[in-house]
């Protein structure tokens, strides 16, 4: 118990470095919304001024540090000046969208992964392996940018599902069921991208796991004595590389809110790249703060629940 | 030994990419800013060897483009006028390295006739110029990156190593609040700080400044790993035990150990930070208009038009990932090569 205490205050203690460190430096950038504002001419620079000292914008950074520290325990975030609202009901329904692309896309991922990687293993250094080693090679060396482009240059040749956001026009008077139908259209294209991008990843990593254990003597005596593949793999082989599949669902549930960013953009996804994009361009330094924060702490969070999992499921390291 | 041979194809791969792209002026038929605004979204020029009388030619030869005669979109070639293709011909000025210049271009053709091997874009620009010259900038952006990562993160890894306690505590935790966030999202944040709207030049060096800035954690802690375990190799104790100084013992025992590690990190940062600089520019953050970059020459493959109709504005996409398959195959032979080593 006292393991998990600490690593909950470790992890608390670095996002609160992280969230110093990113107020620092975004304090530290030159120009802010009112130096837009300055610039036209129907606003006076009284009126400029008194929006100034009404967002608190010229006092100190440790100050407006512990103002926006407060907020953030009110579940606020700050207040967003282009948008003219907190930025914690911006940043919910953003979140809620970009979580449902990501979620889908690494159940999809996994589902993709996991097979894939234990019939590699199992066929080392045999066609399959080579044939999908290759596969995952050249997937790889496709980046995300571009393969979000080339689904959406197949999308618009083909017209078989839609090429970007997230309801189609007037899709508001539909029924439940037309609604989730329509959603669902959109989502394949976001989906079908970032699950690509990240299986190769997964792919390799769960093919070495694997392999790594079938190696291993017991593996090697348990064949010896006739057990059939599958019960070894399911029964022998995927318990035996627990360890390294869970840390690695950890760093797959940390990456969730920033791994869309670029799909989100390019497809206008309504989430929190596209969010984060506009925030940055009109120097909204609390959204743009929220964004990054709430994107690490999913990063921490990630890392701690593959943690937790590892301490429950693994008796030799709660013995430690 | 088809391995060796595997490596010998592989390194004058690499070695042709980076030559066009350092010399694009030279294997560029164009400047990368000039306009043909008569022939906006022109195909692919042919090279052909057959003309019209149906005759064979040994050498290819192009024809000029006309507008549809019917007023639709689309060219027609004009088959009356052939320019045979010709090497090393006189073309625009374009710089080599600061101040030297040179008008000998690899191929083109005569005055009148134009070749575009990869299309024109909107303004009649040449495609095939545009990604040479934009490969340059973002392949140079992501190794001059890469540079400043690793120099920073060795440095900083060394002296965290070598000089373990306080100085170890600070960097590592330093380096784990730089890991806490991802790393596309601090590039972002980091941009973020910086004025929106700079010049090209200025824009080029910031980047380099921003991702040695963002980076260099993961390797500093890969240095740091290499560092602590050298240290306490005996040849180490034993010019420890000889007498030998601190810098003696770094520089003849302990970083020799790390360059390689370095040369697997780089081909790993390289490709990396070569799609940083894409991103950015893909996002109008980086370098802009006029000067092309692989980012801004993706921007119209999100224009519904482009994706129907203009395919070949779809090549610098191809180009990008065909330097990223060359950057990771090196590094899987690098890696299989030291794995060699070691055992």
């Amino acid at each position: 118990m006292l393991r998990v205490t600490r690593r909950f205050v470790h992890a608390l203690v670095l996002l609160l470095g992280v969230s110093a460190i990113s107020f620092a430096l975004l304090s530290a950038a030159p120009g802010n919304v009112f130096d837009e504002l300055r610039l036209n001419p129907q606003i006076s620079p009284e009126a400029v001024a008194a929006l100034k000292a009404q967002f608190g914008v010229d006092l100190p950074w440790p100050t407006r540090y512990a103002h926006w520290l407060a907020s953030v325990l009110r579940g606020e975030f700050g207040y967003s000046v282009s948008y003219r609202c907190r930025v914690g009901t911006l940043l919910w329904p953003r979140a809620r969208n970009t979580l449902l692309l990501t979620a889908l896309a690494t159940i999809l991922a996994w589902m993709i992964a996991v097979p894939w990687g234990i019939v590699e293993a199992l066929h080392r250094g045999r066609w399959l392996d080579r044939l999908g080693g290759g596969i995952t090679a050249i997937l790889l060396a496709i980046p995300e940018l571009v393969l979000v482009l080339l689904l959406l240059w197949l999308a618009a040749r083909t017209r078989w599902f839609p090429t970007g956001g997230m309801f189609s026009l007037g899709s508001a008077e539909l029924t439940i069921s037309r609604k989730a139908w329509d959603l669902a259209q959109h989502l394949i294209l976001p989906v079908l991208a970032l699950a690509l991008g990240t299986a190769p990843f997964l792919i390799r990593y769960v093919r070495s796991a694997i392999s790594a254990v079938l190696d291993a003597p017991f593996l090697q005596s348990a064949r010896g004595f006739g057990i059939g593949t599958a019960r070894i793999v399911y029964r022998h082989a995927l318990p035996a590389a627990a360890n390294s599949l869970i840390s690695l669902l950890g760093f797959s549930i940390g990456a969730l809110l920033s791994t869309s960013l670029l799909i989100e953009v390019v497809l206008s996804w309504p989430g929190l790249g596209p969010l984060m994009l506009e925030a940055m361009l009109a120097r909204d330094t609390c959204v743009v703060m929220a964004v990054v924060m709430l994107s690490a702490v999913f990063l921490v969070l990630g890392n701690l629940i593959a943690d937790l999992l590892l301490y429950w499921s693994d008796p030799r390291i709660r013995a430690v | 030994m088809p391995n060796r041979l595997r490596t010998v194809i592989l390194i004058s791969f690499l070695a042709l990419l980076h030559l066009a792209l350092l010399f694009a002026g030279f294997f560029a038929p164009y400047d990368f800013a000039q306009q043909h605004r008569d022939l906006p979204f022109a195909p692919p020029t042919r090279l052909h060897l057959v003309d019209a009388a149906g005759t064979w030619h040994a050498w290819p030869f192009v024809h000029s483009l006309r507008a549809n005669v019917d007023g639709s979109d689309g060219y027609t070639e004009d088959v009356a006028q052939a320019y045979p293709l010709r090497l090393f011909v006189r073309g625009n000025a374009f710089q080599i390295v600061g101040p030297w210049t040179a008008h000998v271009h690899l191929f083109g053709v005569a005055s009148p006739g134009q070749i575009f091997l990869f299309g024109t874009d909107d303004f009649g620009r040449d495609e095939l110029s545009r990604m040479l010259f934009g490969g340059r900038i973002s392949l140079f952006a992501g190794i001059l990156g890469a540079t400043a990562a690793l120099s920073v993160g060795a440095f900083l890894g060394v002296l965290s190593g070598f000089y373990s306690g306080w100085t170890d505590a600070v960097i590592m935790r330093t380096s784990e609040l730089f890991l806490a966030l991802p790393w596309l999202y601090l590039l972002f944040a980091v941009r973020a700080i910086l004025p929106l709207r700079v010049k090209t030049t200025d824009a080029f060096l910031l980047f380099i400044v921003v991702v040695g800035l963002v980076a260099w954690a993961r390797p500093a802690r890969l240095v740091r790993g290499i560092v602590l375990s050298a240290r306490e190799r005996h040849f180490a104790l034993a010019a420890r035990a000889m007498g030998a100084s601190n810098f003696h013992v770094l520089r003849y025992h302990i970083l020799p150990e790390i360059y390689v590690l370095l040369l697997t990190t780089a081909a790993l940062l390289i490709p990396q930070f070569v799609l940083a600089e894409v991103t950015l520019s893909f996002l109008g953050l980086g370098v802009g208009e006029p000067i092309p970059t692989w980012g801004n020459l993706l921007i119209p493959m999100q224009k519904y038009s482009v994706l129907r109709s203009y395919w070949w504005l779809c090549l610098p996409a191809f180009a990008l990932v065909l330097l990223f398959l060359a950057y990771h195959w090196a590094s899987t032979t690098l890696q299989a090569a030291l794995g060699e080593v070691r055992s």
